[in-house]
């Protein structure tokens, strides 16, 4: 390439390969496919260097929490972690349903139905993330005894925001309700998280 | 004078060695170094080939022979030795399905606490758990076993030489001092607690057979379980979980040397190609 | 650049310009490994190795940041910190053994470019400072390796740290308290485990130092060739761009076809079996050995058996290192006037038939168990490995009458131009 291509550009017409209608010559071909093949082989070389620092089988393998809801009591709510996250269950009481279903849809910040958070047949029971939507604080209300804050729900300690009973965010700074995980009933009593 | 120094350096050295070989030599020549039984019997020993489905560039699990061979490791070895690298939920890989993984998770009890107590209890496994150890903790193994703790199975056909193969021998190879044995070496003897076996490094192995009789464990897929087979099944059992990812490897392999090849035979032309016009000028006389 | 018909860099549009203007990049590359660099037309593919083992030190820095994201470095885990990479990492088994395998592979083509230095002695001036830089990057390389063969924390790991930092106890007065600083402990432990791995992350970029100086130094002279003739004028050089990087393009592939057979085929092939079982302070392997690219230098070690005025253990240490210190001095010791082999008469032959098989020896004593007749072999081939270096190389270099140079490379390219300049005592080349 060197010397001739220096020749092939300042008169193309007589240089010594064969030209074709693009001005590519057939000679230089064979150096374009070499160098293309090691380009691909780069890029592919990527795929593994990439996907290592995607969870691993480990980790995947934890990715989903089944949980037993047979001794929640009406009531009641249960810890458990979702991938390496609290999540809350509560089982409402009937003054709690009927205390979420009476907030008119309209006044809410992040509008939502208690029937819409929770699954068909199953309107008592809340399955949410225990991460405040604020700045990810752990919200209290789950526990025994701890501050369920003015609406009977959450109340998230760190910049004071207060959930009611279905869990959604009604004053305070927290933008949006308390994430319901995608989970579903495996049996009347178990619910498969994730 | 770098060069007088060298010399007399490179001859000190010469000298030290060389008075190193002829000690060593002197030694070598008149004494005796006595023949060992370890050397004359265990180095003789081959291990057979198990004739594995995964040898050889292009080899495959022979999935329901790792099934059988998890079953004897259930069935035989657990009893004894620990799987420690292998996870419960790794056993999808030999075929069986999500349901069947956690069924089969569940028959094996782990250490667990209870959530009202704290006290340390067991429970069934869940396909994320890994497989439980035999024993508490290495003394207690030790204990147990006459001072040798049964080693770890989850990487031992990686950590011997032929791995595969050699467990397969050395499970299916236990038997009787040979007659030429002891009549070449009449003080060897196989000490209290110990099995002759002529795979074993030392000959004498403190593991008792651990697959003795034909049928010992009945296979759900109906093969007939002779110490040959249920040892071939258990070697390739714990092939796949010395490394699970050995199939995978293979069969990446191929594509890749493929392509490189590819590649290779275009750099050859292009290289051909560049260097065609690389021929010198004469010298202009 | 040194020869003055070198092509000078031109930016060919505006952006270039700026960056030619700002930081002259793209002129550094084009001078160091572009067209710019005029280079021996007649390099041998042994001359590839240099760009090959560059490949090799990119390929450990790349796997090696990878697995360091997933390794941890305490005793407890480290084992299984590996087995996790094997097992649950996506691609995790391929990035370990391309890591463990790029080793073997770093060291085979470092071992191929100093012989080709050494049989072509690529270290005679002008490139003493090449040479110096390059002894300098091999004993980097062989302590990155050891602590890196270390991190695994299998039973070779720990056993060839504690043989390892052993040697070091042989040095009088200072030795065992020196070998405890290195270890920070009595035996090897977190401590010692923690430091490896911080300085087996670090010393490979000391490394990439190392090589730019090393690439630096080169440019100074130019390369080498076969011919050992310097480079007389233009028809004696191609430039570097597109001619060696074809060539070394399509040496990366055949050098990649045979690494990657072993990474997918025969990952273990390499290594120890020990190694997969973990560190056992209480119970020794069998048989010790090191990794097998430090095998001549082992059975150099080993060697030494008697103890002569000093203690055996510190005659074995100071050869171990000597053998490689000796590489420092070449350029002084081997004084003749002709570089390359092929017109050396003598030289060649001590080299072809005195340490080449000498040194394939110790590499197989070096992996032999510490036994008769392995012993005595090593140590005869030992003998040699000193007396080549230190007596028969100088002696050699004073007395030897070598065969007639080409006049420049281009005879020795054309062959058949060769009689007609050099008159009738000319011989054929032995290229």
């Amino acid at each position: 390439m060197a010397s001739t291509t220096g020749n092939a550009e300042a008169t193309p017409q007589v240089s010594d390969g064969v030209e074709s209608e693009d001005g590519v010559r057939r000679r230089d071909f064979i150096n374009i496919a070499a160098v293309s093949a090691a380009g691909v082989g780069g890029l592919v070389t990527l795929i593994p260097l990439i996907s290592q620092m995607a969870p691993s089988a480990d980790v995947l393998a934890e990715s989903t929490t089944e949980l037993d809801l047979s001794s929640l009591e009406v009531g009641q709510s249960i810890k458990a972690v979702f991938r390496k996250q609290p999540v809350f269950v509560r089982r409402l009481t009937q003054a709690e349903i009927e205390e979420a279903q009476a907030v008119p849809i309209g006044s809410l910040r992040d509008p939502q139905t208690l029937d819409e958070r929770t699954q068909p047949g199953h309107l008592d029971v809340l399955v949410v993330m225990g991460v405040c939507t604020h700045l990810g604080c752990v919200p209290l209300g789950a526990a025994a005894g701890e501050n369920k804050g003015e609406f009977g729900g959450y109340f998230c300690p760190c910049h004071g925001s207060h959930y009611d009973t279905a869990a959604r965010i009604r004053k305070g700074p927290a933008p949006s309700n308390l994430v319901v995980p995608e989970y579903e009933f495996t049996s009347d009593t178990t619910i498969v998280i994730g | 004078m770098i060069r007088l120094v060298g010399i007399l350096i490179g001859l000190g050295f010469t000298f030290v060695v060389l008075l190193a070989f002829v000690t060593g030599a002197y030694t070598w020549a008149t004494e005796d170094v006595a023949e060992t039984p370890e050397h004359a019997f265990h180095e003789a020993a081959h291990s057979p080939d198990g004739g594995f489905a995964f040898d050889g560039p292009f080899g495959t699990w022979n999935v329901s022979q790792l099934q059988r061979g998890y079953q004897v490791y259930k069935e035989v070895c657990a009893a004894c030795h620990s799987l420690n690298y292998v996870a419960f939920r790794n056993l999808a890989q030999l075929g069986y399905s999500e349901e069947q993984v956690k069924a089969e998770a569940a028959t094996w009890q782990v250490p667990g606490i209870n959530p009202d107590t704290g006290e340390t209890t067991m429970r069934a496994a869940e396909p994320t758990d890994y497989f439980p150890s035999p024993f508490a903790n290495d003394v207690a193994a030790a204990a147990a076993n006459g001072g040798k703790i049964p080693p770890d199975l989850s990487l031992i056909t990686k950590a011997r030489h032929d791995g595969s193969n050699y467990v397969y021998s050395l499970i299916s190879g236990y038997e009787p001092v040979p007659a030429e044995l002891t009549e070449e070496f009449p003080e060897f003897e196989v000490p209290v607690g110990g099995y002759y076996n002529p795979y074993f490094e030392s000959l004498v192995i403190g593991m008792a057979p651990p697959i003795s009789v034909d049928g010992q464990v009945t296979y759900a897929d109906g093969t007939e379980a002779t110490i040959q087979q249920m040892s071939a099944d258990v070697a390739a059992f714990l092939t796949w979980t010395a490394e699970p990812t050995l199939i995978k490897r293979k069969q990446t392999g191929w594509p890749v040397l493929g392509f490189l090849l590819f590649a290779t035979i275009l750099a050859w032309f292009a290289k051909k190609q560049i260097w065609s016009d690389a021929k010198p000028k004469r010298r202009k006389d | 650049m040194s020869f003055p018909w070198a092509k000078e860099y031109t930016p060919q549009n505006g952006l270039m310009k700026f960056l030619d203007e700002k930081l002259p990049l793209p002129r550094l590359v084009y001078n160091a490994v572009g067209a710019g660099y005029p280079v021996p037309r007649n390099l041998s593919y042994f001359w590839n190795f240099g760009v090959l083992a560059g490949f090799f030190l990119v390929l450990q820095i790349v796997t090696g940041v990878v697995l360091a994201m997933h390794y941890a470095a305490n005793t407890q885990v480290a084992f299984a910190s590996v087995e996790h990479i094997m097992r649950d990492i996506n691609w995790g088994w391929l990035m370990r053994y391309a890591h463990a395998n790029g080793a073997s592979f770093f060291f085979v083509v470092i071992y191929i470019h100093i012989f080709r230095g050494l049989f072509y002695a690529s270290y005679k001036p002008p490139r003493e400072m090449i040479w110096l830089i390059g002894v300098v990057i091999f004993l980097l390389m062989m302590a990155t390796a050891f602590m890196g063969y270390v991190l695994p924390w299998g039973q070779m790991s720990f056993w060839g740290a504690q043989v390892i930092t052993g040697l070091f106890s042989a040095i009088p007065l200072v030795g065992e308290p020196l070998q405890v600083w290195i270890l920070g402990g009595f035996a090897p432990d977190n401590a010692a485990l923690n430091r490896f791995f911080s300085l087996h992350f670090l010393l490979p970029f000391v490394i990439a130092g190392c090589v730019i100086l090393h690439i630096w130094a080169l440019h100074i002279p130019g390369s080498s060739n076969p011919s050992g003739v310097e480079v007389k004028s233009e028809s004696d050089t191609l430039p570097f761009h597109p001619y060696y990087t074809a060539k070394d393009g399509f040496g990366l592939g055949v050098a990649l076809l045979v690494f990657m057979t072993f990474v997918f085929f025969l990952p273990n092939q390499l290594g120890h079996p020990d190694n997969y079982i973990e560190a056992n302070p209480l119970s020794t392997p069998a048989h010790i050995v090191p990794e097998w690219y430090f095998y001549p230098f082992y059975a150099i070690l080993r060697a030494f058996t008697y103890d002569f005025i000093l203690p055996a253990k510190l005659w074995g240490v100071l050869a171990m290192f000597s053998a490689i210190l000796v590489w420092f001095f070449l350029p002084w010791l081997d004084k003749g006037p002709v570089r390359s082999g092929h017109y050396r008469p003598l030289f060649r032959k001590f080299f072809w038939f005195g340490l080449i098989p000498v040194m394939a020896v110790l590499f197989f004593c070096g992996g032999a168990p510490a036994e008769e007749p392995y012993v005595m072999i090593s140590q005869i081939a030992t003998a040699y490995y000193f007396l080549h270096f230190l007596v028969i190389l100088p002696i050699i270099s004073s007395i030897e009458r070598p065969d007639p140079l080409p006049f420049s490379i281009t005879e020795a390219v054309l062959g058949s131009d060769k009689k007609a300049v050099l008159g009738e005592n000319a011989e054929p080349v032995a290229t």
